[in-house]
């Protein structure tokens, strides 16, 4: 691959992937709309489509503010580490067959590897914004990303034990055969929802969301940040959940692979039916999100390290068993 | 033991709170609680037990019920209302009697606790259903409740 071509597509996925969570934020403020029996965002365009873009376009256009003692330097990079980080993962994410932009032989190692170097840029933010509010959910986001990324790495390897390949197209290869939730039935149940729980974690969603907890902090780690720079910390947010229900669907739920093959014969169709596990599952997570309380700090260390943890551990151990006795449910 | 019902318990909570928001997801389609004011000006109407602003009903003869007891007056925790009042000749009778001049209201220091029509003894005045209070110059929220000319409705006295 040239380096022009590799430019282009790059520049694709930009453009494509904006918008694309910018939309997402849309979804989620009609979605939450309804679950609070309200109406949303449906002015600007037909039923409010274009209000993210007007809101993107305001914040583009604002000035942008900052503390006087702020270190300037790390100050501004932070919201870049965090947006290129959520950019860099979709790279290898198998939309179908060809669409698919990076497909290297460590593809899920890449993933958890990037997906934690986001929590550099809000660590980074919320330090040199030189604000108590924000140090302090720069902190907790430390501690949360750090003791969540073990569940999401674990979860995901009991997986691995049974595709014996790292790399995303064998995932889905494997899967021609009956989608991995169903292969390895219980263990990867129980490992889909130490997932779910561990990816809403990760992405700094409520019930997770003491990073930003407005009640206690303000805006947390973004609080002294304005215009475009929040916009990259808003829109990162929302890529970050798109990537964890993009994982989950490749890794549980087949990825682009019709259910029961039945568009076998249409390849592009693989787009279509990726976007759709993944949209069900973002849809969980906005589920989540209007329902579930906000946990507290150390309730969330209870979850992670006296639950999820051990479960997991146990999970590997019974997903290797199911491997080792050949007990794969397999069509 | 407990961790195993620890576990039952969270997912089970868990399960039964989200099975309550879907429900409320699935019947948003039936008409949102929340209201698009200004769209629906027209046809907006406020609750029974809206309280808007205190009024003084008249009806079709001009006539109120307000005697000018001034308890209203005294029960207002904010000097809110003030009642001018004179004396004039009761035609039944012919003699003297008190009656109101102007019954002063000023909005913009009421906190709407409602004491005034809790304590009135003729029910002369309640709640309005009014809430665009806003005014350039906030003399216009000192308002007149008795129309001019009207006079109190024969027998709410007895
Ligand atoms: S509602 Fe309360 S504050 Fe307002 S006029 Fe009546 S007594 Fe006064
Ligand atoms: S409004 Fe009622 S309480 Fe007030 S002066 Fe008139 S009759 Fe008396």
């Amino acid at each position: 691959m040239s380096i022009i071509e590799m430019v282009l597509i790059a520049l694709v996925y930009l453009g494509i992937f904006s918008v694309a969570g910018l939309f997402l934020v849309l979804l989620e403020r009609r979605v939450a709309a309804w679950f609070q029996l309200r109406i949303g965002p449906n002015r600007v365009g037909f039923q409010g489509l274009l209000q993210t873009m007007a809101d993107a376009l305001k914040l583009v256009s604002k000035e942008l503010t900052g503390t006087e003692k702020a270190d300037k330097f790390l100050y501004n990079l932070a919201p870049y580490f965090v947006i290129i980080t959520a950019l860099m993962a979709l790279g290898v994410i198998p939309f179908t067959k060809d669409f698919q932009a990076f497909d290297i032989n460590i593809g899920i190692f890449f993933l958890i590897a990037i997906s934690s170097i986001g929590v550099i840029g809000i660590l980074l933010g919320g330090w040199a914004s030189n604000n108590k509010f924000a140090l302090i959910g720069a902190m907790r986001s430390g501690v949360q990303t750090i003791s969540y990324e073990l569940s999401v790495g674990l979860s995901l390897l009991t997986m691995i034990l049974l595709t014996r390949s790292l790399q995303l197209s064998e995932i889905v290869e494997v899967q021609k055969n009956g989608w991995l939730i169903v292969q390895g039935h219980i263990p990867a149940i129980i490992a889909f929802m130490v997932f779910m729980i561990a990816g809403t974690a990760e992405t700094n969603r409520a019930p997770f969301d003491m990073v930003e907890a407005e009640s206690e902090l303000g805006a947390g780690f973004h609080t002294e940040y304005s215009g475009m720079k929040f916009a990259y910390f808003f829109l990162a947010e929302f890529i970050n959940m798109f990537l964890i229900a993009a994982i989950a669907t490749t890794v549980f739920f087949g990825a682009w692979l019709s259910p029961f093959g039945i568009t076998e014969s249409i390849p592009w169709l693989g787009v279509f039916w990726f976007l759709l596990k993944t949209l069900i599952l973002v849809f969980l997570m906005m589920w989540f999100r209007w329902t579930f309380p906000r946990l507290r700090v150390d309730q969330l260390l209870t979850l992670e390290w006296k639950y999820l943890l051990p479960i997991n551990l146990v999970n590997i151990v019974i997903m290797a068993f199911v491997v080792w006795q050949n007990l794969i449910i397999q069509f | 033991m407990s961790y195993f019902s620890n576990i039952f318990y969270g997912i089970k909570t868990l399960l039964t709170g989200m099975r309550v928001t879907g429900k409320y997801f699935l019947n948003s389609r039936k008409g949102a609680i929340t209201q698009q004011y200004p769209d629906n000006r027209g046809i907006l109407k406020m609750f029974d037990r809206f309280r808007g602003e205190v009024i003084m009903p008249h009806d079709e003869n001009n006539e109120h019920a307000c005697t000018g007891c001034q308890k209203c007056e005294i029960a207002c925790p904010n000097g809110t209302i003030e009642i001018i009042w004179d004396r004039g000749l009761d035609e039944a009778t012919g003699k003297k009697k008190k009656k109101i001049d102007q019954f002063v209201y000023h909005l913009s220091l009421c906190t709407m606790c409602g004491l005034c029509i809790d304590v009135c003894p003729t029910d002369a005045i309640e709640w309005g259903q009014n809430f665009e209070n806003s005014v350039y110059d906030r003399t216009a929220l000192t308002r007149v409740l008795n129309k001019p000319d009207s006079k109190i409705r024969p027998g709410v006295e007895d």
